[in-house]
């Protein structure tokens, strides 16, 4: 057997992928094809379905009755990939360069919600968010906020909802990138004046965070001009006080690449997603899922639910080409971890 | 967000230097920990509402405290056969996919070989897709497929299902412990007559046994954690995701959270202690 191993060495590598490698081409890419066909069928369970090339009618159709849902779903995706970018850069920033000893343990702490089930995860948001919740109770009780707010059953609860379950995608990515950062390049800056970056880091920190912020008030239908207001002031301050020359010219463009890779792993699961839309929201949150999910599971209407996951899978995966055109696969495949 | 310049050997005065050394201080050290204390606040309800003492079906509000349910949390119908089903297949398909992924790992790291980049885009692309259209897509096949072992939709289906998932994360994992492996190492056992086989078991596998465990641990939480791809694949069979799932409407039982404590509990446990260990063998 070695002997005639070490004539064939090249089977080797292909013995040792084959049954992996099969086991995805059978229940990865033949599913794929599958649902495509499935896409072109008519008919129903009971009657049985048949292929014609005719039914592209079922993407025209399901594109024209739903496209309000893809819309809805690309928004809140959208959102919570940047609420994920704001709250997750400081973090891994901090744990990267500050960690020290910590280092471990904070990260760590960063993925210890997935040790807990995702779905409870979600139904304990429902608890922060109900009307005299964990939040909003304490709020309406000294008056600052009034008696008839609420959060739950409303796009910001499905869209913290998201934000909360996929931060960790975010800041593990960003935390490898600028823990790679050569430490000797931020001082090579200081060493040649680089300064707290004022008056520049205001005038582009308050720009920054008044765009930011009435994009959200108008996603959240919450007033956008003071949303304007308070985060135009939060990035200027930010900006003066916070933002050196050093971290703008270098640190910030060297860990973009885990930007960019923890966007994808944040918008990825996130544009998919049903169940904070389900748990968190009301009947006019619904995103794409809920009526994927829906139309296969419950109405067993498999040729639009196919063209439906379908026309989804084919705009995900355009993002994804394009950005692994540009940065390559393996950053995003290593960030996850 | 660095703060401080270190250029000039006197520090820099006046009321803005001194808050910007009390900011760079202080500042990030409070965020970072209210950052964790929101990553962990759903967690500790989770736990909390174990305790809870529910007045009706829904545990949603503070009513009392009780043990009752820790001592009973099998109490409910249908509770012990979904935790049941989603050990089983949690250790199956974390075994098989576990194998799977590690020979692929060795692989792609060791040998060059044509349909390298084929291979890296098909590890890589059911990490891309969204679950909802891996769930969707396989339901689609099954039933098109319409007979044993396929249809109906059993225990077998959701476990072809996450093996699939979790191949690619594997994958990747293993592969990453793999980039800094020592190959002379592995020389050194060929020059004194070691063949393949024992080389592989007696150097390569316990060097890459960290690897592998932190690999198996992935995706046995990815496992017993999975709701979307198992509500497509499930059929009449019910996991633990699937059941807290199917009680949402009417209200989660205290017994829930209590499996849910102890899961969460059993893989801390499982994190440190494989940290533990491998820090004790370096």
């Amino acid at each position: 057997m070695g002997v005639w191993l070490k004539r064939h060495s090249w089977v080797v590598p292909y013995a040792l992928l084959a049954p992996g490698m099969l086991w995805l081409i059978l229940f990865y890419v033949y599913p794929g094809i599958q649902m495509f066909i499935a896409s072109f069928w008519s008919g129903t369970l009971e009657t049985g379905f048949t292929f014609s090339l005719d039914n592209y009618t079922n993407y025209t159709e399901a594109f024209d009755q739903f496209s309000p849902f893809y819309a809805r779903s690309i928004v809140y995706a959208g959102a919570a990939t940047l609420l994920t970018f704001l709250i997750a850069y400081p973090l891994a920033y901090t744990i990267a360069t500050k960690g020290g000893s910590q280092k471990n343990l904070l990260l760590f702490l960063v993925v210890a919600p997935f040790f807990t089930s995702f779905l409870l995860r979600t139904i304990a948001w429902k608890i922060i968010l109900s009307d005299s919740g964990l939040l909003l109770g304490p709020l309406k009780a000294i008056g600052l906020v009034p008696e008839e707010f609420r959060l739950l059953a409303t796009p910001v609860a499905v869209i913290s909802g998201i934000t909360y379950n996929f931060l960790p995608f975010m800041t593990l990515p960003i935390y490898v990138a600028i823990e790679k950062v050569d430490g000797r390049l931020v001082e090579a800056a200081k060493d040649l004046y680089a300064g707290p970056w004022r008056p520049g880091g205001a005038v582009v920190g308050g720009l920054v965070g008044g765009v930011l912020a009435a994009v959200l008030g108008v996603i959240f239908n919450w007033s956008w001009p003071a949303m304007a207001l308070v985060g135009g002031t939060a990035g200027a301050l930010i900006g003066w006080f916070l933002v050196s020359e050093s971290f703008i010219r270098v640190t910030f463009p060297l860990s973009l690449p885990g930007v960019f890779a923890g966007s994808l792993l944040t918008f990825i699961p996130a544009i998919g997603d049903y169940i904070n839309a389900e748990f968190l929201g009301n009947p006019s949150t619904r995103m794409i899922g809920n009526v994927i999910q829906n139309k296969f599971l419950t109405q067993n209407d498999y040729p639009t639910a196919a063209a439906l996951s379908f026309m989804l899978m084919a705009g995900v995966l355009a993002v994804v080409a394009v950005y692994a055109r540009a940065l390559g696969t393996e950053d995003v495949s290593t960030g996850r971890l | 967000m660095t703060a401080v310049p270190t250029r000039t050997p006197a520090r820099p005065s006046g009321v803005g230097a001194q808050t910007r050394r009390l900011v760079d201080r202080y500042l990030l050290l409070v965020y970072t920990t209210l950052a964790v204390v929101y990553l962990l606040v759903p967690v500790a309800l989770v736990i909390l509402f174990s305790f809870n003492d529910p007045a009706g079906k829904s545990n949603v509000v503070w009513q009392g405290f009780t043990l009752k349910y820790w001592l009973h949390p099998f109490s409910v119908d249908g509770l012990p056969e979904a935790v049941g089903l989603s050990l089983l297949i949690a250790f199956l398909s974390t075994a098989i996919a576990t194998t799977l992924g590690t020979l692929i790992a060795l692989a792609l790291v060791r040998y060059d070989f044509r349909l390298r980049r084929t291979s890296n885009l098909l590890i890589f692309l059911p990490m891309a897709t969204p679950e909802i259209v891996l769930g969707a897509s396989l339901l689609t096949m099954f039933v098109s497929i319409g007979s044993e072992p396929f249809f109906p939709l059993s225990a077998v289906t959701i476990l072809i299902a996450h093996v699939m998932f979790n191949i690619s994360f594997v994958v990747v994992t293993v592969r990453a412990r793999l980039a800094g492996f020592p190959r002379h190492l592995e020389e050194a056992a060929m020059d004194l007559y070691a063949n393949e086989l024992q080389t592989f078991w007696k150097v390569t596998f316990p060097l890459i046994l960290p690897g592998i465990i932190a690999a198996a641990l992935l995706a046995f939480s990815l496992s017993i954690d999975d709701f979307v791809i198992t509500n497509f694949t499930s059929g009449k069979s019910q996991t633990f995701p699937m059941f807290i799932y199917a009680k949402n409407r009417i209200g989660v039982p205290p017994q829930v959270n209590v499996i849910g404590t102890v899961i969460f509990l059993v893989a801390v446990g499982g994190v440190l202690i494989t940290t533990v260990s491998s820090r004790r063998r370096r």
